[in-house]
């Protein structure tokens, strides 16, 4: 029975990892994201972040230090986004977490920032839970959740003439919340909507034949789609095929980040109308600046996930610019109502309920030399479509 | 009318996909006993290459045939995989060959994202089959109907295949009883590694014919893999007409599901197969197994408790591991914590495995009961933590009570499925009771008492009771109760013959592996602070049976060791690098290779061999009776 030798000797190896030296004039961040799980999407975010961290250290870094992100994988599993928080957090010592893509990993991790009393920057993770039924004073979230994307789509969406609405989503917390607030806003719109059908394919496994089927069969006016990644190819190659997108409106969560809609090239659904990240015909200075320096570093566009990525550590670095201090209650104190700049304009994260006023493209699907496109696009700013702060009060737990 | 006619043919073209696959996983079971993880990676292989082919090959032979082409690349792939890796360890224990394929899958999913990318492909339509046909106001798609036309086709091929060639009398004969055609001087090497080569050409082809309707993707193989193996288990194992007609049923059944309970997907293939096996064990098509002539806990070494000296090592080896949190960090001592976690579940599966003969495919089902049992009592009854944690793995105790009773009314591989059902029944009803469960957002806020709350006391807290689990479980393995255990599992007849009511003793085995495994999910839930659906998904059982084939299913405490290696390298590796799966792929390969035996059984055996040389002849005589 060696079993525990074997332990003790595993167990003093990892100790020698843990206790490298910090050095000095540096500040850490931990970043942790679903890397092997969902590279199409943290790949660019990746890129985006590495991005950020050269201009800030070009800059003279925070107060005169470098700053250094320490990134770790979380293949997907909260349990291992946990694994990986706690060793930024005890071994590595970092100032702050950021990251994290899935709902509930962003929920465990900020969890995790609650009980140990660690500074949690949320960057992808849509669930309106982490900052309102189960928000914390330690968390923040950088984009703009599943509320403010249902609303913003909701406003163009409640313009429509249909009356008949089918919905399809994949079948987890992301896809049942995205439905369930739009249909609360849009029923409060349009009194006069009848919902019709719902489909809830689980997620990653949709089989779009009777998918589709079961929609055209409900014989719907306008159709809301929440699948996306290679549930949305399918279902989009086999409504193509099945007619199921002629003379109805759709109205797309997400389609027209580039992440979502290149890889459906000429396939693109023509008309939809959906948030996204048209890089192509943004014209602010701002985000001219970015994409500029985007593509001399990596030779590639950017995708929405690279923004994140970028933004959340920019965020990060004002911050702790603002605190001069590792001190996460005086963190917080400085993100409370901090504005900065943005590739999308000037953002700030709100103090009532920790959420950034960062918000999405909306427009309509387009094709163009054979790619999926966004065009009529318009930028929704995030904070014309949150609820009232009376509201936000009630759905937040007090500190 | 129209409509359902449609629904009725779109359920047959999402058939046929399923069907290429599971013929061919069902046919590679049936004649090698392998367990093909892998088959779900040459599927992607499969997509994967004939992008490149269709991409780079224009017009409609660059099309179909770069179809075949991926195909038959990718059969000679799995011909290369069967001869280096599979060849050396058929002789290994039962479910070894699981690891391996294991091993390989994981090394897949992270070489396809190097050398194709992380962006999702979408290949090109199949020329000549772009539209679609109307059907009384209904569209077809053509590429469908082709799908529909196909399966029979490749169903009527395989069937003259089997009934009207030698090669085909032969791989129904080694279905039926590969000893005998050993016996009978038919070459199994070159059998085995073309009915290997067969199966994973029918993957691949299945997976390239994807490519006009879905996206190419490093993720596809785990999508397709699980429902797979219930299709090839529903059909009955080795029945290439059951595999067919299962995959019809899932697909019908789901098609027309979706119109009256449009969430059922999520677990309707599962709801089937326990239903399928509850009413018959073999599947529709399935015959019984034949019994096995070879013990499958037949050990060169038997069993033994500890001599004094092993056992005042293990002493001093828990109290060098007790003394850790006076030289180690914070971090080193919850990665312990995991470890020890991790230690009492593997010991639990191992238990059943190698002392009741009963591989389960679904014992996080218990785990994650055991955690969700802490989360209910810690946060919603506001109970301290040492009650939720003696009381937390009564619901694994019910679950594996409730559950077990089922299972083991079967045997073999069928067990091992029906196991795999519930765990996916339990697991949805965790992710679907979003009231009660939280939904995938699970239960938030399950940390420990202030007693238990720094990493030194929780790590002596899960130390001390893997140490308790590890003896306990040793203590009733030597007892009569587990005598009599071995006994059923040696040799079902012949221990009936003497009394033991067998069938009871397994459950009582089962029950013990389901509490035990309930209270590493208790402790988990305490460590993490918070409980998913995740906690009693298949990739977690899938760990678990990696942990106990690595340590070795023939010996008694092998799981230990299988643990901490698995745990530590994953837990490092995830750490250390990107690219974790494919290093931690590769580690198991060659851990496959080295330790045919699992780490703990190949060192035992060498140690062995050395002690007594002389009785080397004896022993393989022994082997050969049997």
């Amino acid at each position: 029975m060696r079993k525990f030798i074997l332990a003790a000797s595993l167990a003093i190896a990892a100790a020698g990892f843990a206790n490298s030296a910090q050095a000095q004039g540096e500040i850490k961040i931990g970043e942790i994201n679903s890397y092997s799980l969902l590279p199409a999407f943290t790949e660019p975010y990746r890129k985006g972040w590495q991005l950020a961290v050269e201009e800030i250290n070009a800059a003279g870094g925070i107060n005169g230090k470098k700053l250094v992100v320490i990134s770790k994988d979380d293949g997907g599993k909260p349990a291992d986004a946990q694994t990986a928080a706690n060793e930024l957090v005890s071994s590595e010592n970092v100032a702050m977490l950021t990251g994290t893509f899935l709902s509930n990993i962003g929920l465990a991790v900020s969890d995790f920032a609650n009980q140990k009393k660690v500074f949690f920057l949320a960057a992808e993770p849509l669930t309106d839970a982490i900052t309102w039924s189960k928000g914390n004073r330690y968390t923040f979230r950088l984009r703009p959740s599943n509320y403010m994307q249902a609303a913003m789509l909701v406003e163009a969406a409640s313009k429509l003439p249909a009356k008949r609405w089918a919905t399809v989503a994949p079948n987890y917390e992301y896809g049942q919340s995205a439905v369930s607030v739009f249909k609360k806003l849009m029923s409060e719109k349009r009194p006069d909507i009848q919902w019709v059908d719902e489909q809830w394919p689980p997620q990653g496994k949709i089989d779009a034949g009777p998918v589709v089927q079961a929609l055209a069969a409900a014989n719907p006016e306008a159709i809301l789609n929440v699948t996306f990644g290679a549930d949305l190819v399918k279902f989009v190659r086999e409504g193509n095929t099945r007619g199921l997108f002629k003379g109805r409106d759709v109205v797309s969560f997400l389609t027209g980040e580039p992440e979502y809609l290149d890889p459906l090239k000429d396939e693109t659904p023509v008309g939809w109308i959906v948030t996204g990240y048209p890089w192509y015909d943004i014209k602010t200075p701002d985000h001219d600046k970015f994409l500029k320096a985007y593509q001399a570093k990596f030779n590639d566009y950017p995708r929405l996930g690279s923004i994140v990525g970028y933004q959340t550590i920019k965020a990060a670095a004002a911050i702790l610019t603002k605190a001069n201090s590792t001190d996460p209650e005086k963190l917080i104190a400085a993100t409370e109502g901090l504005s900065m700049p943005s590739p999308f304009g000037e953002i700030t994260f709100r103090k009532i309920d920790h959420q950034s006023t960062l918000g999405a493209y909306v427009g309509k699907t387009a094709l163009k030399d054979g790619k999926g496109v966004m065009v009529d696009i318009a930028y929704k700013k995030g904070s014309d479509f949150l609820p009232s702060d009376a509201e936000v009060e009630k759905l937040r737990p007090k500190d | 009318m129209a409509f359902y006619v449609v629904q009725f043919l779109t359920g047959l073209a999402s058939a046929a996909s399923l069907f290429l696959m599971a013929s061919g996983l069902s046919i590679i079971f049936g004649v090698t006993r392998i367990v093909n993880f892998a088959h779900g990676a040459f599927y992607m292989i499969g997509a994967y290459v004939a992008f490149t082919l269709t991409e780079r090959f224009s017009g409609a032979l660059g099309f179909w045939g770069g179809i075949v082409a991926a195909a038959l690349v990718v059969a000679l792939l799995g011909v290369l995989v069967e001869m280096v890796l599979l060849r050396r360890i058929y002789h290994s224990p039962e479910l070894f060959q699981l690891l391996a394929t294991f091993g390989l899958t994981l090394m897949v999913q992270d070489l396809v994202v190097l050398i194709w990318g992380p962006d999702d492909l979408v290949g090109r339509r199949a020329p000549g089959f772009k539209g679609a046909v109307d059907f009384f106001g209904q569209a077809i798609p053509s590429y469908d109907l082709f799908l529909i036309v196909l399966s029979p086709v490749v169903l009527g091929i395989l069937y003259l295949l089997f009934q009207r060639t030698r090669w085909g009398i032969l791989v129904r004969a080694a279905t039926q009883d590969r000893d005998m055609v050993a016996a009978l001087g038919v070459n199994q090497k070159w059998l085995f590694t073309s009915v290997f080569a067969v199966g994973v050409f029918l993957a691949a082809l299945g997976g390239a014919l994807q490519i006009p309707r879905d996206a190419v993707h490093h993720a596809m193989d785990l999508r397709i893999i699980v429902e797979v193996f219930v299709v090839v288990v529903i059909g009955g194992l080795g029945s290439i007409i059951g595999a067919f007609v299962a995959a019809v049923l899932v697909s019908e059944l789901n098609a027309f599901g979706i119109l009256i309970f449009p969430k059922i997907s999520i677990i309707l293939v599962f709801l089937v197969m326990a239903v399928v096996l509850i009413v018959r064990p073999w599947g529709l098509f399935g015959k019984p197994e034949a019994p096995a002539r070879r013990s499958p806990g037949l050990t060169v070494n038997p069993w033994r408790p500890l001599t004094s000296g092993e056992r005042l090592a293990s002493l001093a080896a828990l109290a060098i591991a007790a003394l850790l949190p006076f030289f180690v960090g914070n971090y080193a001592l919850s990665v312990g914590s995991e470890i020890a976690i991790f230690v009492i579940f593997a010991v639990s599966l191992h238990f059943l495995m190698s002392v009741g003969g009963l591989a389960s495919f679904g014992h996080a089902a218990y785990f994650g009961l055991g955690a969700y049992g802490v989360a209910f009592l810690a946060k919603m009854a506001g109970l301290p933590m040492i009650v939720s944690l003696s009381l937390g793995p009564l619901l694994g105790c019910l679950g594996a009570a409730v559950f077990g009773f089922f299972c083991v009314q079967l045997s073999g591989v069928y067990f091992a499925m029906l196991t795999l059902a519930f765990a996916q029944i339990v697991w949805s009803i965790a992710f679907q009771w979003v009231a009660v469960t939280g939904g995938d957002n699970g239960i938030l806020g399950v940390w420990p008492d202030k007693w238990a709350a720094s990493p030194s006391s929780f790590y002596w807290l899960s130390l001390g009771i893997a140490a308790l689990a590890v003896v306990i479980l040793r203590i009733i393995v030597f007892s009569p109760f587990g005598y009599a255990l071995r006994a059923t599992r040696d040799s079902m007849l012949r221990s009936e013959a003497i009394g033991i009511n067998a069938k009871r003793m397994q459950w009582t085995a089962f029950v013990i592996a389901g509490t035990v495994a309930g209270v590493a999910g208790a402790l988990f839930a305490f460590l993490k602070g918070s409980v998913f659906p995740d906690n009693m998904g298949i990739p977690l059982s899938v760990d678990a049976l990696v942990m106990v084939l690595l340590g070795g299913v023939e010996t008694v405490s092998g799981a230990v060791i299988g643990a901490i290696v698995f745990k530590a390298a994953n837990i490092w590796l995830v750490s250390q690098t990107d690219w974790s799966k494919l290093v931690l792929g590769a580690f198991i390969v060659l851990i496959v290779v080295a330790f045919p035996k699992g780490i703990v059984g190949t060192l035992e055996a060498l140690i062995s061999r050395r002690k007594s040389a002389s009785a080397k002849p004896l022993v393989t005589r022994i082997e050969t009776a049997e």
